[in-house]
């Protein structure tokens, strides 16, 4: 076996990990509180559970909105941009070369922090289940003005089945994504970059000009 | 030079620290959130409480009379028809206002041009003692407030005199002693005289104990009819009564039920006790039956999940976690099971409670105490069946079933007893059979349901085939008093519970922690139990495939 040379190379901005982490909070409240509401289990109380289950998805809605800003003012949507190129290389590496001690096929830059399945699982939380998740659970809060709304007409069953739906959706997320963070080089070096924002990469590969998000200034 | 490496730990060590910061303070940010909600609920002082103290806080009633120094009242009293005279001399409407209400008529006066009549004396029936015949059952008008019955002078002191005394029993004792020659009789009359006129001297508004002494003991005796109301309210404490509690603020009755030309506010078989509900800073002069009167419609701290329920749950519905809370009350009355003798004679039998389960000329009693109600949809009025309305006797029939449907804007999920039990019906006519109890053909007397049933019938004109059978019935009360303090309220669990929600009955609708889709559960499981064993296995397969080829 070679010795690869590693290099520490800094993946995550202040903000973007911070943001990370307080969803983290977040969705785990609203999973939590969400699970006791659909009638689960007991554990603060329906009570509690309801009004921690608002007030944690109200502060969710306008996070995120700092999210948005924050990812159009950077530059950081172009990380986002699916690809087809070495997705099934990726789809590989994940459900064969992993077991065959093989390296990534297509390692990560500061430039390039998602491989082309990350690109297409982050779009499609980022850009629909979330927000998905985001207006079913505003709507369910609003319930009582949905006539002055003009949604007089919308049933609460529909919008519970989209928003339990959502949270199905967002549950199976997070158990594989735990579970993906323990496949870099070490068990825990992805955890690591998101916590301190520098992640080991070898430095030895190249980045290929596709897998850049684009130049900044 | 620092190599890139260096400053890279440097960094690294910096930016962890504001992390951590970071970190704590969100999680402390939401404790704070959250205690401070908390304690804000804590406080109580919510607007409807607020308003519903500015509302009530004259609590000192005055008069401007003392009854005793009235000259009309300087009198002896012989019987009490000479009482009634003497405080319509001064009250010259009373009487002609008190016998157009229904505690008088007994009568809905919205359907008295009907042909079924609702009401005691018309063809209302009920699951008790069934009916009272067209005034013919006698038992039934003891309770009516005239001197006798439902003829002749109305009776003003058994609702306002302070000092109520058997009356009857009273004039009756004292007329055999006054026409006695016997020294120590004649000071017997005196005293009795005496009693008679300190009752009749203490006049005031209506006590919970005048409006108790029938409203308290209908159906025969305490608690058998209203689960919410026996003789227990007439001195309650604040937890079995908020409102009425002597140690809180010890309402009257009259201080909801408000009063004009006699006619008390409250529910009237189809009529509703308040057409709407209005507070009193919408319309100073509306009806204080409503808890919106006082309370608004918006009572708890703004904002709270709770005001959101205002539109579509009654506010007993949490505020009335159980009823019979002291004294037990009757559920249940088996009429098929009347006329059982024991070693050849009729029986009583005493079960749970202290209160009879079995008499002979009743029948089967169920009694239970602290009873969760059942809950309906309810706009305020009740509909009820009559002896001219044909059953379904392959059914339990309802006698009266609350009116009101989710699509109603009126209506409210409101907390009723319902007492059941097994009543006569004609098996020809289909129609219930309302048996005459009491007097020389009653069934009381007689034990014979044939007798019972002619008479009983024939005081409405109807027919009775003779034959006749038992069918199930139920009959509603609203649950409205016995109001409890509020950490005695029904817990949001209580109904948002997906496996003994009081509301269980109640469909047409979505309710979080009650109602949930079960395929969609199904699915959503077999979704995150999948993503879990994938998991697992690839992450053994790394484990088994890696430790391969290290040995290799």
């Amino acid at each position: 076996m070679t010795v690869r040379k590693m290099i520490n190379v800094y993946l995550y901005t202040r903000y973007e990990r911070f943001w990370h982490w307080l969803q983290m909070v977040l969705i785990f409240l609203l999973l939590v509180t969400g699970l006791e509401v659909h009638g689960l289990f007991t554990l603060f109380g329906f009570k509690a559970a309801v009004e921690i289950h608002n007030y944690v998805g109200l502060t969710w809605l306008i996070a995120f909105a700092f999210f948005v800003f924050w990812v159009f003012t950077t530059g950081e949507w172009k990380q986002y941009i699916p690809t087809t190129k070495k997705m099934f290389a990726v789809i590989r590496y994940y459900s064969y070369g992993i077991f065959r001690g093989e390296t990534h096929p297509v390692p990560r830059r500061k430039d390039a922090k998602h491989n082309p399945l990350q690109r297409l699982t982050y779009l499609s939380l980022a850009a629909l289940l979330l927000p998905v998740q985001m207006v079913s659970g505003l709507l369910y809060w609003g319930y009582n003005s949905w006539a002055d709304w003009g949604l007089a007409g919308l049933s609460l069953g529909i919008v519970a089945l989209v928003h339990i739906v959502g949270a199905f959706a967002i549950f199976a997320f997070i158990i594989v994504h735990v579970y993906m963070t323990t496949t870099g080089h070490t068990i825990l070096a992805h955890t690591k970059a998101m916590i301190t924002g520098w992640e080991e990469v070898d430095e030895a590969v190249e980045i290929e000009d596709w897998e850049r998000a684009g130049q900044k200034a | 030079m620092e190599t890139r490496l260096e400053i890279g730990m440097k960094q690294f060590k910096w930016v962890r620290r504001v992390d951590l910061c970071l970190a704590i303070s969100i999680c402390l940010l939401f404790v704070l959130v959250s205690t401070a909600n908390a304690k804000q609920a804590e406080t109580g002082n919510v607007p409807g409480r607020t308003m519903a103290r500015q509302a009530t806080k004259e609590k000192q009633l005055w008069s401007t009379t003392d009854h005793s120094k009235h000259q009309a009242l300087q009198a002896t009293f012989t019987s009490g028809e000479e009482i009634t005279k003497a405080c319509l001399s001064c009250h010259s409407e009373a009487d002609s206002q008190f016998r157009r209400t229904i505690h008088w008529t007994w009568l809905d006066t919205s359907s008295v041009e009907s042909e079924k009549k609702l009401g005691k004396s018309g063809h209302s029936v009920n699951n008790f003692c069934i009916s009272a015949n067209n005034w013919q059952d006698k038992s039934c008008s003891s309770c009516h407030p005239g001197w006798k019955g439902n003829d002749g002078e109305i009776n003003c002191l058994v609702c306002h005199s302070q000092r109520t005394i058997n009356w009857n029993e009273a004039f009756e004792d004292y007329q055999v002693f006054a026409a006695s020659d016997d020294p120590e009789d004649m000071e017997l009359a005196k005293e009795i005289g005496k009693d008679i006129l300190i009752s009749a001297q203490s006049i005031g508004r209506p006590t919970r104990k005048n409006c108790g002494s029938c409203h308290f003991y209908g159906g025969g005796g305490d608690g058998v009819k209203h689960g919410d109301l026996d003789s227990s309210v007439t001195k309650p404490n604040k937890v079995l009564d908020v409102h009425m509690g002597v140690d809180g603020q010890n309402f009257q009755c009259t201080r909801c039920h408000t009063t004009r030309l006699h006619n008390i506010a409250g529910r009237i078989y189809s009529k509703p006790a308040a057409p709407d509900r209005r507070s009193l800073i919408q319309d100073d002069l509306t009806p204080k039956i409503m808890c919106e009167s006082c309370h608004s419609s918006q009572p708890h701290t703004p904002g709270s999940k709770v005001n959101d329920h205002t539109d579509k749950v009654a506010c007993q519905s949490c505020h009335i976690p159980t009823f019979a809370r002291v004294n037990p009350t009757k559920m249940w009355w088996d009429w098929s099971k009347a006329g059982n003798t024991k070693n050849g004679k009729h029986y009583k039998k005493k079960g749970a409670f202290g209160k009879y389960d079995y008499l002979s000329y009743k029948g089967e009693f169920k009694w239970d105490k602290n009873v969760k109600p059942e809950y309906f949809w309810f706009n305020g009025s009740v509909h009820t069946l009559t002896v001219k309305d044909t059953i379904d006797p392959s059914n339990v029939v309802k006698v009266t079933s609350p009116v009101g449907s989710r699509e109603d804007d009126n209506a409210r999920i409101f907390p009723f007893k319902v007492h059941r039990g097994k009543m006569p019906y004609d098996k020809v006519h289909k129609t219930l059979l309302a048996p005459m109890l009491s007097g020389k053909d009653g069934y009381w007397t007689t034990y014979d349901w044939q007798r019972a049933f002619v008479k009983g019938m024939a005081s409405f004109n109807l027919p009775f085939s003779g034959e006749y059978d038992y069918v199930e019935t139920s009959y509603v009360f609203p649950t409205t008093h016995m109001v409890a303090p509020k950490d005695n309220v029904v817990d949001c669990s209580e109904c948002h519970n997906r496996k003994q929600s009081r509301l269980i009955n109640l469909a047409g609708f979505y309710m979080p922690g009650r109602d949930s889709f079960k395929l969609i559960d199904i699915a959503g499981w077999a979704v995150i139990i999948a993503s879990l064993g994938g998991v697992i296995l690839h992450a053994l397969g790394r484990i088994f495939t890696n430790g391969k080829r290290k040995e290799g």
